[in-house]
């Protein structure tokens, strides 16, 4: 009885807001649409992407991310790798072997929505840009 | 160099012949030369947002096929003089004209007026493509609802595509109270999904539709009325001149539910 009173008093407590909610599914959504792949193709670049990663470092593949996410009209692939350890290098077999935790590779692919018309002030649209970080 | 605007929005139903009709009636009574143009073939409405419907005899589409003279398918409007109606074909469909006519028929209209207005019809296909064709800046027309920023999104991109680089947002139906109650998108919100330049706020105002039943938009209206406020300030945006988007809030409320709200505000 009190309980139900102070839930009416309360009502934001008890419902999520359907604003932040439409706002996250937009989000999503638009992003997909800008860079219009199908999901067969980022599949594809996904496939890709690891098999070049895991040749030179062994991944955790429980914890793998991929999102595409999109800001002021710039589309944004985001992967998240988080690496197990990182593979001796065959050519210099000095016994670096560094046994390494929490190492995580991100790779970030930005490209403008489709307008050619865009194209002849930026020579480029399309950059990668690789970090390595350790914490 | 007249203006040529394409009002357009992806999503049908959203207002974008409302927005043609208030903002081409704004303009004139700013004595400048408008010509609105419907540029939904098959589907023509703006002829009677505008009260013209009984005095259309061509159209765009005889225009074009030289059945008439241009200027003898314009409609005048009879309240301003400035303002003209070129009407769209009722008994024809989206694919009776071609991009490049439409094209044509907008350039020789841009030689006799200040702005020509097209009004596009909804979705991204032949009839967009024609009302885009000729085109320098457009206006895209959404709400707050999820599939009308999406589609929104999507004409933006498409508008790009065609070398539009002028393009500029009316968040459209907009309710403050939905808004602060957290179940609205807010015009910020619907902004900065859409990363376009804001044009123009309206609110969801009963007196559009009393408005659309008499044939006479809402900045011709006596009695003001927050829309048709709304409508007047983007016309004078368009103008160029710098005004203060609307604040809208919810009405004054009782005593009883300012304390719910005291109660209600979330302290952690």
């Amino acid at each position: 009885m009190f309980m139900e009173w102070l839930a009416r008093l309360w009502p934001r407590s008890r419902k999520k807001n359907s604003r932040n909610d439409v706002k996250q599914r937009l989000k999503l959504v638009i992003a997909h649409d800008r860079v219009d792949l199908n999901a067969a193709t980022i599949e594809a670049m996904q496939k890709e992407i690891l098999d070049v990663v895991s040749r030179y470092v062994e991944l955790d593949t429980e914890g793998l991310n991929f999102a595409l996410q999109s800001d002021k009209r710039m589309t944004s692939l985001t992967a998240n790798l988080p690496i197990r350890r990182v593979k001796p290098s065959s050519d210099d077999s000095q016994p670096e072997k560094q046994e390494t935790e929490n190492l995580s590779l991100e790779i970030e692919l930005t490209s403008q929505t489709d307008s050619p018309a865009a194209e002849d002030t930026q020579p480029k649209e399309d950059e990668e840009e690789t970090e390595k970080s350790q914490d | 160099m007249s203006r040529i605007i394409v009002i357009t929005s992806g999503k049908g139903g959203v207002g974008k012949t409302t927005t043609t009709a208030n903002l081409g009636m704004a303009l004139a009574k700013r004595n400048r030369k408008v010509v609105l143009v419907d540029a939904d073939f098959g589907l023509r409405n703006l002829d009677l947002l505008l009260g013209l419907e009984n005095r259309v005899v061509y159209t765009a589409v005889e225009a074009i096929a030289g059945e008439c003279r241009l200027d003898q398918a314009l409609v005048k409007d009879k309240r301003h003089s400035q303002l003209a109606l070129l009407p769209a074909a009722q008994n024809r469909m989206k694919d009776a004209v071609s991009p490049a006519q439409m094209k044509q028929l907008v350039m020789a209209l841009a030689k006799k007026f200040d702005y020509v207005i097209v009004d596009s019809p909804a979705g991204i296909e032949q009839g967009f493509q024609n009302a885009v064709s000729a085109a320098r800046e457009a206006i895209v027309v959404t709400t707050p609802e999820i599939a009308a920023v999406r589609d929104a999104d999507r004409v933006v991109g498409l508008l790009e595509a065609n070398g539009i680089r002028k393009i500029r947002l009316i968040v459209n139906r907009i309710r403050p109270e939905m808004v602060e109650a957290n179940d609205m998108m807010s015009v910020e919100d619907v902004r900065e999904l859409l990363a376009v330049e804001l044009l123009g706020i309206v609110p969801d105002d009963e007196r559009v539709i009393v408005s659309t039943n008499r044939g006479e938009p809402l900045v011709l209206s006596e009695e003001p009325s927050l829309a048709g406020q709304a409508f007047d300030n983007i016309a004078r945006r368009l103008e160029g001149e710098t005004v203060d988007f609307l604040e809208l809030t919810t009405p004054p409320e009782g005593f009883l539910s300012r304390l719910r709200k005291i109660l209600t505000t979330r302290i952690l």
